[in-house]
């Protein structure tokens, strides 16, 4: 019940200076690059220690954001990883479609900006006349104003991996459990079941 | 959880079941990897396994810890995941404290 209080208190104050000018934190794709050093400490460090090169820090480490870029780029970049393996690593592709909970949902470059819960269903990524399906467990997918999109899967298979017989079979045992299912969670495995069995049938069917 | 409600989103049917997000993943993971075939399946299904020790603590001194265990995440999230709960809501109802007895996953 508390838990909610912070977004009860704030809410007014946000309604009051409804404006987006007004708004204190702009999104991070709209943000200028980071500076990857810190430019007053190492004018400090060099007037005290001008014999020693500066450390460096976690941030000159890193590589910068990329800038949103103003005209929308040709090539969609993907990344798709999953626990145990680097599937796609920063491929150039021209369309990726995913299946979200909301429905198959195709990404093309300058996409907006989302975060999209997957359900278990086929992504295929279109490379000129190439499309390669994968079937995904469950998973999510970021897209960044700038075109790259993260996709991360726990489990992905290519679909001709799959087997029909087992589908069936399974498909077969989760409704038969969902009817005979008795408690909330034993209802939401079998549920759960059904759905992924039938989207495994959807996928070698269609 | 239900609590989401309040804010106007739809619950799915698994959290408003009780379930998490990743106990959920993990179960939707586990189905696609029993559909495989077969050169494919005994290497997916050596992904799944978990290796875990439980030891259960009493008054700060850790006891002997049970077997270590490998089980499958299936069968560790049906069997393990509803015993913790059952043991932990019972030493809350004996004890009268808050999970006064601790149980580290090593």
């Amino acid at each position: 019940m508390l838990r909610q209080a912070t977004r009860l208190l704030a809410r007014p104050a946000i309604a009051s200076s409804s404006s987006f000018a007004a708004r204190a934190r702009s999104f991070s794709t709209d943000l200028p690059t980071a500076p990857a050093e810190d430019s007053t400490f190492i004018d400090a460090w060099k007037k005290i220690i001008p014999n020693i090169d500066p450390p460096a820090t976690p941030l000159t480490f890193m590589q910068p954001r990329p800038q949103t870029p103003s005209s929308i780029p040709s090539k969609l970049t993907v990344n798709f990883v999953l626990p145990y393996a680097s599937e796609l690593s920063a491929k150039e592709v021209d369309m990726v479609i995913i299946p979200a909970t909301t429905g198959q949902m195709g990404v093309l470059p300058g996409h907006v900006a989302t975060i999209a819960e997957l359900k278990p269903g086929v992504m295929s990524v279109h490379e000129g006349n190439d499309v390669t399906k994968y079937f995904i467990s469950s998973g999510f997918a970021v897209i960044h104003a700038n075109s790259f999109a993260d996709i991360i899967a726990i489990e992905a298979v290519p679909i001709d991996q799959i087997d029909p017989s087992l589908v069936q079979k399974g498909l077969a045992d989760f409704t038969q459990k969902l009817s005979s299912a008795s408690t909330d969670l034993e209802k939401a495995e079998a549920q759960i079941g059904v759905d992924v069995h039938s989207a495994l049938n959807s996928a070698l069917t269609g | 959880m239900a609590s989401a409600v309040g804010s106007g989103a739809a619950v799915p049917f698994w959290r408003a079941a009780g379930m998490t997000y990743i106990s959920y993943s993990n179960i939707c993971a586990n189905m696609v990897r029993n559909c495989l075939k077969e050169p494919f399946k005994s290497e997916a299904l050596t992904r799944e396994k978990v290796h875990f020790s439980i030891s259960k603590w009493d008054n700060g001194v850790p006891q002997k810890p049970s077997n270590p265990l490998s089980l499958s995440i299936v069968d560790l999230f049906f069997n393990l995941f509803l015993s913790i709960r059952l043991v932990a809501k019972k030493n809350c109802e004996e004890k009268e404290e808050e999970l006064k007895h601790k149980f580290i996953i090593a």
